[in-house]
């Protein structure tokens, strides 16, 4: 292990490619969750309607239709048959997360992302323990939960606490005490468990995952021989369990980050002095 | 090999423990969960459902809370629930009477904003929506009842004369007016409340219910004889005897007993 072990993640490839080239996918995803919200608020805020409606359910441009296809899937348990616009709407949306990597929604249109993330950071400046860290996988049971209650109680059961549509909702068509849940949140990630809501909890970001256990776009580690072991991409992962498998793998394994854990987010990449990492598509090609 | 053996049992009894760990969290956490989903289900008596949202249970299988319909609301009629501060399952769709009521739209925009079938599309006469069900709650208030002709419910109801009529009685206080008394009829109001907000009172006496508090249901068992009879056009039991009624009042022989009673007024020159 070298000395830069020990310097703030991400100072070598500052140094070696320029602040702009180690933040390049990092300022293109908050552009990217600026640009999903102005979608939505440009309408109420400035009367230009671009999309209406929610992350739940939205009409673009008078006449695509999406829906979030775990509320549609709830619904569904829940004993409700939709109207073909919303079916149509979640089949739309499962196809592009089937293609582009299901969490590349946590990374890139969530809005709860940028309050886990900063909660994250802060977590990290001021050096806190990692706190609580349940199983990646009980993300997974509570989605199992979520549906099942669904089915129980004939309603559609996460949307009664979901806080990442409640915060969309909120930001879109008013608060209420959104923002205290908001706010539980983010103490939860700092002071309860790092990286708690989004790596470990969060039954939606589970969903995604499934859905994108097939995709297409995929991070990869093709220059892994050059890897130095500076752990700057562990440090920065919000799901390092992932990275491992592609970056450690004996030769002739495959070099993609395979898991569906990982959001896409193209962190790793930006962070890497030796531009180990790189998007590709196709998921059997390096 | 024993040393493995260990190992495994330990790594097994691990699983376990972590599965059972996490199946208890789940149940917790469902349990929570439940709670609050059916704890949604309580809907304030003054939170009205837009047109064609189907009855709540359903409403809260199939309203993903897009808002879609609220967009669609040309009057600003239809507000989402907000966490914490509104009654009605957060997100979801309502709108208060007296506050903003439903103006009907002809081609319901709402119904057709909503990509779910919690309003369901097969409403197309808005005439023939059941938002709720508009009830005059405090007739010693409203001012029809005290023998004033306010008639503001009745004159904007979108459906007049047939959801409202006004129903004339003598009026026993001065003795020599009448009572013209707004009395709805569930069967023709839409409950799109327009009566409610219209109401001059600081408080309106007149209010739109959800149609579960608004009706009664009649027994199985209670059968309306004399509409059977009419429709039969004939008596329902065979031979028998119909006496002549005796009821009370002038020009009657009833006016005093046997089996009659007095009048509590008497017109001056009328009857006998
Ligand atoms: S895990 Fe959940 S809250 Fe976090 S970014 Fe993904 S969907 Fe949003
Ligand atoms: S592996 Fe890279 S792209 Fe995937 S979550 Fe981790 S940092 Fe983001
Ligand atoms: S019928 Fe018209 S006024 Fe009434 S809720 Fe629907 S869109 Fe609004
Ligand atoms: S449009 Fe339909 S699904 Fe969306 S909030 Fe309104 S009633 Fe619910
Ligand atoms: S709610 Fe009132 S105004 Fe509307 S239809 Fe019924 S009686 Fe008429």
């Amino acid at each position: 292990m070298s000395a830069r072990t020990h310097s703030p993640a991400g100072a070598e490839a500052r140094e070696t490619k320029g602040w702009l080239s180690a933040h390049r996918y990092l300022l293109l995803r908050r552009a990217s969750q600026l640009f999903f919200l102005a979608l939505f608020l440009s309408g109420p805020w400035f009367g230009l309607w671009i999309t209406q409606g929610t992350l739940a359910g939205s009409l673009t441009l008078n006449i695509l239709p999406l829906t979030d296809p775990f509320v549609a899937a709830q619904s569904l348990v829940a004993g409700h048959w939709p109207e073909l616009t919303a079916l149509i709407g979640a089949g739309i949306v499962l196809a592009a997360y089937a293609l582009l990597g299901g969490r590349s929604y946590c990374a890139w249109v969530c809005p709860i992302n940028p309050v886990t993330d900063g909660a994250f950071w802060l977590h990290k400046r001021l050096g806190l323990p990692k706190g609580w860290q349940p199983r990646r996988g009980t993300r997974l049971w509570l989605l199992g939960a979520a549906l099942v209650v669904s089915g129980l109680t004939g309603t559609i059961a996460w949307e009664a606490v979901n806080p990442v549509t409640m915060l969309h909702r909120g930001l879109i068509f008013g608060m209420g005490f959104v923002w205290a849940l908001v706010l539980l949140i983010f103490v939860f990630d700092l002071v309860v468990a790092r990286r708690g809501w989004c790596g470990h909890l969060c039954p939606v970001g589970a969903f995604y995952g499934l859905v994108g256990t097939k995709s297409v776009l995929r991070v990869s580690a093709p220059a892994r021989a050059a890897c130095d072991d500076c752990m700057d991409c562990y440090h920065v992962c919000p799901e390092n369990q992932v990275i491992s498998p592609a970056l450690k793998g004996k030769p002739g394994t495959s070099p993609l980050v395979l898991s569906p854990d990982c959001t896409n987010c193209g962190r790793c990449i930006d962070v890497c002095a030796m531009d180990v990492f790189k998007f590709t598509l196709g998921s059997t090609t390096p | 090999m024993p040393m493995l053996d260990t190992l495994r049992s330990a790594s097994r009894r691990r699983f376990l423990t972590d599965t059972a760990r996490a199946a208890g969290g789940c149940v917790l956490a469902g349990s929570a969960l439940a709670y609050l989903a059916r704890d949604a289900r309580a809907l304030p008596a003054d939170a009205i459902r837009p047109p064609g949202a189907l009855d709540e249970d359903a409403f809260l299988s199939a309203c993903i809370r897009c808002g879609l319909c609220m967009r669609g609301c040309p009057y600003d009629t239809l507000k989402l629930a907000e966490l914490g501060i509104d009654g009605a399952a957060t997100g979801t769709p309502y709108f208060t009477a007296r506050d903003v009521p439903c103006e009907m739209c002809e081609d319901i925009p709402c119904v057709a904003a909503c990509p779910t079938g919690a309003l369901d599309a097969s409403l197309e006469d808005i005439d023939d929506a059941q938002m709720g069900v508009a009830v005059l709650v405090d007739q010693e208030n409203c001012l029809n009842f005290l023998g004033l002709r306010c008639d503001v419910c009745y004159r904007v109801c979108p459906v007049i004369d047939e959801a409202i009529t006004l129903k004339a009685s003598h009026n026993s206080r001065s003795g020599h007016h009448a009572t013209f008394a707004p009395t709805v009829h569930a069967e023709h109001c839409t409950g799109c409340g327009k009566c409610e907000h219209s109401c001059v009172l600081p408080e309106a006496a007149i209010k739109v219910l959800p149609v579960r508090l608004a009706r009664a249901e009649t027994a199985d068992h209670y059968r309306r004889g004399w509409e059977e009879k009419d429709a039969r056009g004939a008596p329902l039991v065979e031979g028998v005897i119909d006496l002549p009624d005796r009821l009370p009042g002038p020009g009657t022989d009833n006016l005093v007993a046997p089996g009659g009673f007095e009048p509590a007024f008497r017109l001056d020159g009328a009857g006998q």
